[in-house]
C-alpha cells in the first residue's frame, strides 16, 4: 500500500503546496515543519519551473523568485534528504514535465524512492500521456498522481479506474490561484469518482478560507491548498515559517 | 495517417499531448471536428474562397532575376507569401482554424503573437467571420511590433501585454494557454505556429501546405521540373512545414530551415533550437528546446520576435532526425544585411524572419550553377522597417 494513504487516516486531510527555493531553501525546510508540526497531512513540495503554464500569478512569480534565487532540482533532492531527518510525514512533488524528462527521467524518480518521495503531480502530463513516466514510477513504487478537472466529463471513470496515491481534483476552469466561489458541480464529479475507485481524493485549485476548505473536504477527503500559502511566503519571506504554521492549524481545525 | 505521423499525433518520437486535463477534452473535441470536416467538399469550398477572394491567393512564385544575376550560380525564385492578405502566410491558416471554429460553434478566438502577424491575421478573421477577438503578446514584442498591436486594435481586437518570463513569443503561448483552460467551451484557441498538443501540429500543417502545393504547380509551369533546394525560416515553423510538405517525398529537393540564431550559436543570445536544444518536454509537445541542464526553458533571443521561440515544432524535429530536412542557423547581423540586400536588389521588403531564408539562399546560390532554389518570403517588412533602423542607428518615427 501506497505511504501516501496514510495522509488520509487522520480525518479529512490538508494539503499544503510550498514552492521550493522561496525565498530559499532554509525557509522552505522551516515551512514545510512547521506545517508539520500544525497539522498537514500530506506536502506538496513545488519544483520550480520556468514557464508553469497551469499556475496562476502568485505561483508563477513564486517559481520565478525562486529560479532567480538559483535553486535547482539537485539542491531540492538535498532540501528532501534534510526533511526526511526530521519527519516522515508523505511528501509529492509538484513540478512539470520537462523538469523530470530533462534530469533524465529514471535518475529522478529512483533519487525520489531513495529520498523517500512519494508522489509525483506533473499538471501537462495528462492520462494519455502518463506511459512516459509511469513504467518508472511502477518499477520505483513512487505514485504517479493523476488529476479530474471540471471538463473531465467521460473521462472521469477512465482516470479514476487506474488512479494510484490519490486523486486531485481540479476545483474550477483556469490556472491555480484564490477564488472567491467555486461553482463547478463537484458533488456529480466525486460520485462518478467514487464509482470507479476507492483511492483518497483531494480538492484543489481556488481554496484560501477554511471555510471553503471545509466545503470542500466534506465533499472528498482533503483540500489542498497552494496559492493562499505561497502568498504569504512572499509576503513575509524569511518570516514566512510561523505564520504559515498558524495557516496549517486554522485551515486543519476547519476540516 | 498522413507522411511524417508514425502513430497519431506523433512524429517519430516528437509531438504528443502534453496539456493539462482541463484541456484534453477541447483537444479531442478539435480533433474529431477537423476529421470531419478536413474532407468536406462544402468546408473546403468555403476555405478556398476565402483564401483566393479574400486572402489573394494563389501567390505569385516570381523569379528573382536581378537577385539570380548578382549571385551568378542558381536560379531563385521567391514565393510571395508576404503578398497574401495581412501581409505574411499567417492567414492561410487563420482563415482555415476559424472557418474550423465557427463551424464548431465557438464565438471567440484567442491567439498568442511574437511579431504580431499571426495576432493581425486571426483579428482579421475574427472581424471577418464576427467572431470575438483576445491576442497575448509578450511585452517586450508589443514595444518592437508597435504598428502590429495597433492593427490588432484597429480590427476590433483586445491586446494582452504579457509580463511575464522574457516578455516575448514563450510567455504569449503560455498566457494564451492558461486563458485557454479559463474559457472553453465558447473560445477556440487559434495556434499560430505547427506546434502545441495534437492536433495543432497537423491542423496547422494541412492548412499551410498550400503554400508547397502551388510552389509545385508554378514551378512545373516555369521550369518543368522541381526545384532543387526550398528554403523557409523556422520558428516554430509553419511557413517552413507550409513550403516543405509537398516536397518531402520528392528526396532529390534539398528542404532546408533557417533558424534564428541571435547574436550565434556561441552565445547565450540565440534562438537557434535545432543548434542548441535538446530533446524536452513544453508547451504540450515532445520536441527540441533551448533548455538549461535542469529543464529551464532557455530565454532565448532573435531580433526577430516571430522566430524568438525556444522551441521547434515536432515534425521538424522529426525531418530533422530522419535527415530529410537541413536545419541551418543565420544570425541576426547576416538576416539584416539580406534584409536590406532584398529591399535593394529586387524592391522588395522582406519580413526581418523571411529574411533568415534569403540569408541563406546569399550563401549557398552562388555555389548552384545550373540548379533552382525557391525561398519562401513569408511575409512583408514594412513592420520591422523602425527596428532595422534602429539596429543601424537610425532612429525613426514610426
Amino acid at each position: 500500500m501506497s505511504n501516501i494513504a496514510r495522509a488520509f487516516n487522520h480525518g479529512k486531510a490538508f494539503i499544503p503546496f510550498i514552492t521550493c527555493g522561496d525565498p530559499d531553501l532554509e525557509t522552505t525546510k522551516s515551512c514545510v515543519l512547521e506545517a508539520v508540526a500544525n497539522g498537514a497531512d500530506l506536502i506538496e513540495l513545488g519544483i520550480p519551473f520556468s514557464d508553469p503554464t497551469a499556475e496562476g500569478p502568485v505561483i508563477q512569480a513564486a517559481n520565478e523568485r525562486a529560479l532567480r534565487g538559483g535553486v535547482t532540482t539537485d539542491k531540492i533532492f538535498g532540501l528532501v534528504c534534510d526533511l526526511r531527518q526530521a519527519t516522515d510525514i508523505p511528501m509529492v512533488f509538484m513540478t512539470y514535465a520537462n523538469v523530470v524528462f530533462s534530469y533524465g527521467a529514471e535518475k529522478f524518480i529512483s533519487t525520489c524512492r531513495e529520498i523517500k518521495i512519494d508522489g509525483l503531480i506533473l499538471p501537462d502530463l495528462p492520462f494519455e500521456e502518463k506511459n512516459e513516466f509511469l513504467p518508472l514510477c511502477e518499477q520505483y513504487g513512487v505514485d504517479l498522481i493523476s488529476m479530474i478537472a471540471p471538463t473531465s466529463e467521460q473521462r472521469i471513470s477512465m482516470i479514476a479506474r487506474e488512479a494510484r496515491g490519490f486523486l486531485y481534483i481540479v476545483s474550477s476552469l483556469g490556472v491555480t490561484g484564490t477564488r472567491s466561489e467555486i461553482t463547478t458541480d463537484l458533488k456529480s464529479i466525486m460520485d462518478t469518482v467514487r464509482r470507479n475507485t476507492e483511492i483518497p481524493c483531494a480538492i484543489g485549485f481556488g481554496i484560501s478560507i477554511p471555510e471553503q476548505a471545509a466545503k470542500m473536504a466534506a465533499l472528498s477527503d482533503g483540500a489542498i491548498v497552494g496559492s493562499a500559502i505561497v502568498k504569504l511566503i512572499g509576503e513575509y519571506k524569511t518570516q514566512a515559517p510561523k505564520k504559515v504554521g498558524e495557516f496549517v492549524k486554522k485551515m486543519k481545525d476547519a476540516l | 495517417m498522413r507522411m511524417n505521423e508514425t502513430k497519431k499525433g506523433r512524429f517519430g518520437v516528437h509531438g504528443g499531448q502534453y496539456i493539462p486535463e482541463t484541456l484534453m477534452n477541447a483537444v479531442i473535441e478539435l480533433e474529431e471536428a477537423y476529421e470531419k470536416f478536413k474532407n468536406d467538399p462544402d468546408f473546403n469550398a468555403e476555405l478556398e474562397k476565402l483564401f483566393n477572394e479574400y486572402a489573394g491567393r494563389p501567390s505569385r512564385l516570381y523569379f528573382a532575376k536581378k537577385m539570380t544575376e548578382d549571385l551568378g550560380g542558381a536560379k531563385i525564385y521567391l514565393k510571395r507569401e508576404d503578398l497574401n492578405h495581412t501581409g505574411a502566410h499567417k492567414i492561410n491558416n487563420v482563415l482555415g482554424q476559424a472557418l474550423l471554429a465557427k463551424k464548431m460553434g465557438k464565438t471567440r478566438l484567442i491567439a498568442e503573437t511574437g511579431a504580431g502577424q499571426h495576432g493581425v491575421a486571426t483579428a482579421t478573421a475574427a472581424t471577418l467571420m464576427g467572431m470575438e477577438c483576445v491576442v497575448f503578446m509578450g511585452e517586450e514584442d508589443t514595444r518592437r511590433q508597435a504598428l502590429n498591436v495597433y492593427r490588432m486594435r484597429l480590427l476590433g481586437s483586445e491586446v494582452i501585454p504579457v509580463k511575464t518570463g522574457t516578455g516575448t513569443l514563450k510567455d504569449a503561448v503560455s498566457e494564451a494557454m492558461r486563458e485557454w483552460t479559463r474559457r472553453i467551451s465558447d473560445t477556440h484557441y487559434c495556434l499560430g505556429s505547427v506546434m502545441g498538443p495534437h492536433p495543432f501540429p497537423v491542423i496547422v500543417r494541412d492548412f499551410q501546405a498550400v503554400i508547397s502545393k502551388e510552389i509545385k504547380k508554378q514551378i512545373q509551369e516555369k521550369e518543368n521540373r522541381l526545384p532543387d533546394a526550398v528554403i523557409a525560416c523556422v520558428g516554430g515553423g509553419s511557413n517552413a512545414i507550409g513550403s516543405f510538405y509537398h516536397f518531402i517525398n520528392d528526396k532529390d529537393v534539398k528542404l532546408i530551415g533557417c533558424e534564428a540564431a541571435g547574436r550565434g550559436v556561441d552565445t547565450f543570445e540565440t534562438a537557434a533550437t535545432i543548434a542548441t536544444g535538446r530533446l524536452g518536454i513544453f508547451h504540450g509537445m515532445k520536441s527540441y528546446f533551448c533548455q538549461d541542464e535542469f529543464g529551464q526553458i532557455a530565454p532565448v533571443y532573435s531580433i526577430s520576435a516571430g522566430l524568438d521561440y525556444p522551441g521547434i515544432g515536432p515534425e521538424h524535429a522529426y525531418l530533422h532526425d530522419t535527415g530529410r530536412a537541413e536545419y541551418v542557423p543565420v544570425t541576426d547581423e547576416e538576416a539584416v544585411c539580406a534584409f536590406e540586400y532584398l529591399a535593394k536588389t529586387e524592391g522588395i521588403i522582406p519580413a526581418i524572419e523571411s529574411a533568415h531564408a534569403v540569408a541563406h539562399a546569399l550563401k549557398i546560390a552562388p555555389k548552384m550553377p545550373g540548379k533552382i532554389i525557391v525561398i519562401t518570403i513569408s511575409g512583408r517588412g514594412d513592420k520591422d522597417c523602425a527596428a532595422i533602423a534602429r539596429y543601424r542607428g537610425e532612429d525613426i518615427n514610426e
